[in-house]
């Protein structure tokens, strides 16, 4: 292994880690963690880096669904009222970010960011 | 009304999924405790049910444009349960209140660095479209 395979290979399972960590620690989904990560570090573009989150968040979520479902706290059917629109959305809104800038993008997810800690602190 | 609260809710969370890249969780939670009862640990569960949905149809459109990096995606995918049992450990070992800070504090640090780098770079604009809808 080279020494930059070893290097990106680290630097994907501290990012795998802080995802895993923060989600299991506060609920905040992965992508949070693994998006600005893969632009600051990896330097992603962001439509690569939010492509990518949303693959890694495949894998995250279906082990975190089988896992709490064993521990019967899933509702399925509400699961389903709300994430059948959902998956509408998303195919909007993977549309819609095909034509903003990555700058625009950025700045997005800095608001979301900003969004999710305030909700940290008074939640 | 509820559930049609409760389906718009998710619709929106779909769509700041796909923009932004994440789960859509931040608006299904409040869908699921607000508009459908549940209590917040029931509502945090079931809201992974409406995630995967979201993150595969997600991840099939961004793939089409050529902006899915498929084994670096899985790598995180597959490493993450490591951080979810490093989370239990810390979570154990330091008060919640000390934990809620200090992870808001570094989410705003981390949103600085975003804006920083990208008032500082050349404006991208959106690739001409070769949109295969």
């Amino acid at each position: 292994m080279t020494g930059s395979t070893r290097d990106r290979l680290l630097k994907l399972g501290v990012i795998a880690t802080a995802a895993g960590a923060f989600s299991g620690m506060f609920g905040v989904g992965g992508g949070t963690v693994i998006v600005p990560l893969l632009i600051l570090w990896f330097a992603y573009g962001e439509r690569e880096a939010t492509g990518t989150s949303l693959a890694a968040i495949v894998v995250i979520a279906l082990v975190a669904a089988l896992a709490q479902g064993a521990y019967g706290n899933v509702d399925l059917l509400r699961g389903a009222l709300v994430g059948a629109p959902a998956a509408v959305g998303v195919i909007l809104g993977t549309s819609l970010q095909q034509r903003l800038s990555e700058r625009a993008i950025s700045i997005l997810f800095a608001a979301l960011l900003v969004v999710v800690a305030v909700e940290l602190v008074i939640g | 009304m509820e559930y049609l609260a409760a389906a718009l809710l998710g619709l929106a969370g779909g769509v700041v999924g796909g923009v932004l890249g994440v789960g859509g969780g931040i608006l299904f939670v409040p869908a699921l405790t607000i508009f459908l009862d549940e209590p917040q640990l029931v509502a945090q569960a079931t809201s992974l049910v409406a995630v995967i949905p979201v993150a595969i149809v997600g991840t099939w459109r961004q793939h089409r444009h050529g902006n899915v990096r498929l084994a670096d995606g899985i790598l995180i995918g597959v490493l993450s349960p490591l951080g979810v049992v490093a989370g239990v450990v810390v979570s154990n070992a330091v008060s919640e209140r000390v934990l809620e800070l200090s992870f808001a504090g570094l989410l705003l640090v981390v949103a600085a660095q975003l804006v920083r780098r990208a008032l500082r770079s050349e404006p991208r604009e959106a690739p001409p479209q070769a949109d295969a809808a």
